[in-house]
């Protein structure tokens, strides 16, 4: 018995010894990026005015944070973000159920949707801004319109690919389509649209941040683009650095609910 | 006294380029309390016969009555079990047994203690809280049995619920099965490809042609055999001359199928 005991230690021990090596390989990578950066900048490798440096960076950021602009920049972003996120993914979700619930109808709106999903979204960016005036409704819009047209797709091809005998146990009880949508087809279809809100976190940014290079007086996207115009590459380093920190975080939590949610629902 | 009648039945299959009669004529009746085997190989419209007693969809031909009534017209009178249990797996086994309730609104929570008390006869007791990944083949299709029974159906309409599961889960499950419908005195129709499990379990044997499916020819099983358990059939003298019949009648059918294309 003592040998197995001493065998698992020995696997448990090799399993930490692994997660050690990634670690220290994916914080050497980090660190001679940042540091060969810095050098490279310092020593005039690479022009300091177009590719700043991660001290000027870190100091532009920290100002940036004490008196607070920062923050409000970085606040609308994310809220338009979240708010083109979830209303894209939920608005897909709703359109692929009302195309699953009537055959004619998903056979009516097709060529449509093939179009409107072939076609680039954030080039419809004028039009919204014009429809729907330079704000935050514009930049919502655009973070929505990016994300809806492919959930809808994805969600309807998932529904669509629910085993139809689920359908025709609960049709032999008599169910009406509503119930069979229920029962059947939209918990099958769950880890889809889970695993959809993970997709839409990325397409949102797009939108988003597109939407506010086009119009807006505010956000992460204005920043760049204001960065670019006064020639401040400082400034637009900045802004990506909390894009990608931001963009990652929400991944992050967005995995968290999907465990949540699977566990749950099984 | 006739219960279920079918009169002249005919089905189409129709496509983009052409279509297939799937069904041509069948006529039978099943009486109350009969068990009656469907037998034929695949392919020759069983299972279009039980999706049209059903309802699941309508026969292009011929009419379906059940006490003199349009079957459509009958509600909560049919019970359907499939080749697979396809039971919900993200419902746990005694929501599973109470979807019929649930969706024929009979209240879920007065049926509960029915559900339990039916899963206790199947030899399924404590595991009303477990999911269906966590059983066995066998187990879940007599889950299934039991989400079939529980809203107390007229008729039970099996189309193969056997035959994927192991040789002796499935004399196991035939024999459950058997007893169940003795007790509760049902109708039933069981479709197969089984010689075997048709003579066991039923009281008539409807042997099928198929290219259009017809109905061949109709063995009644001897007396003997229909109030014993299928697993006693199977040793009794007159299974084998019944078992003979039947497979001589199927390799009757095979050879004309070869001379006529």
């Amino acid at each position: 018995m003592k040998n197995d005991e001493t065998l698992f230690t020995a696997y448990q021990k090799n399993l930490k010894r692994e997660r050690k090596i990634i670690l220290s390989w994916q914080l050497l990578i980090l660190i001679s990026f940042i540091s060969l950066w810095e050098v490279s900048s310092k020593m005039y490798w690479i022009d300091p005015l177009l590719f700043s440096s991660p001290t000027r960076i870190t100091l532009s950021l920290f100002e940036r944070f004490i008196n607070g602009s920062m923050f409000t920049h970085l606040s609308v972003t994310l809220f338009e973000t979240i708010l083109g996120f979830i209303i894209g993914t939920i608005g897909g979700v709703i359109i692929a159920s009302s195309l699953w619930s009537s055959n004619r109808f998903s056979r009516i709106m097709d060529p449509y949707l093939v179009v409107l999903n072939a076609m680039p979204k954030v080039a419809l960016g004028p039009i919204i801004i014009v429809a729907l005036g330079p704000g935050y409704l514009s930049i919502i819009t655009m973070g929505f319109l990016v994300s809806v047209i492919i959930t809808t797709l994805t969600v309807y091809s998932a529904f669509n690919e629910v085993d139809p005998n689920y359908e025709k146990v609960l049709k032999s009880f008599g169910a009406t389509k509503w119930q069979c949508f229920k029962e059947a087809v939209f918990p099958a279809t769950l880890p889809t649209i889970i695993s959809m809100l993970k997709v839409n976190v990325g397409l949102s940014w797009v939108g988003v941040i597109v939407g506010e290079y086009l119009v807006s007086k505010q956000g992460l996207g204005y920043l760049i683009i204001y960065g670019f115009q006064v020639f401040d590459f400082t400034l637009v380093m900045s802004s990506l650095v909390i894009i990608a920190i931001l963009a990652a975080m929400m991944y992050k939590i967005v995995e968290r609910i999907e465990r949540w949610l699977i566990k749950n629902t099984k | 006294m006739s219960f279920l009648t079918l009169d002249r039945v005919s089905h189409h299959y129709f496509y983009k380029n052409g279509y297939t009669k799937a069904l041509e004529n069948i006529s039978f009746t099943l009486k109350e309390g009969e068990f009656i085997s469907l037998l034929g190989p695949s392919g020759c419209g069983k299972s279009t016969i039980l999706s049209i007693i059903s309802g699941l969809f309508k026969q292009t031909e011929g009419h379906v009555t059940l006490e003199n009534k349009p079957i459509t017209e009958s509600k909560l009178a049919i019970g359907y079990m499939l080749q697979q249990d396809y039971l919900f797996p993200w419902k746990t086994i005694l929501s599973n047994a109470l979807l019929g309730p649930k969706i024929t609104n009979n209240n879920e929570d007065s049926m509960r203690q029915t559900a339990l008390q039916l899963l206790e006869e199947v030899g399924l007791s404590g595991v009303a809280d477990k999911y269906p990944t966590e059983l066995s083949g066998g187990m879940r299709q007599r889950v299934a049995l039991v989400r079939t029974l529980i809203n107390d159906p007229k008729i039970l309409l099996l189309d193969e619920p056997f035959s994927a599961l192991d040789y002796q889960t499935k004399l196991k499950l035939e024999d459950l099965v058997g007893k169940l419908l003795k007790t509760y005195h049902k109708s039933a129709i069981l479709v197969t490809h089984d010689i075997g499990e048709a003579i066991a379990m039923s009281d008539r044997i409807l042997v099928m042609g198929s290219n259009p499916g017809t109905i061949a020819k109709s063995f009644e099983v001897p007396i003997e055999l229909r109030n014993q358990l299928p697993l006693e059939v199977r040793k009794h003298p007159k299974y084998q001359i019944l078992f003979d019949k039947i497979w001589a009648e199927l390799e009757e059918k095979e050879k004309q199928k070869g001379r006529s294309s």
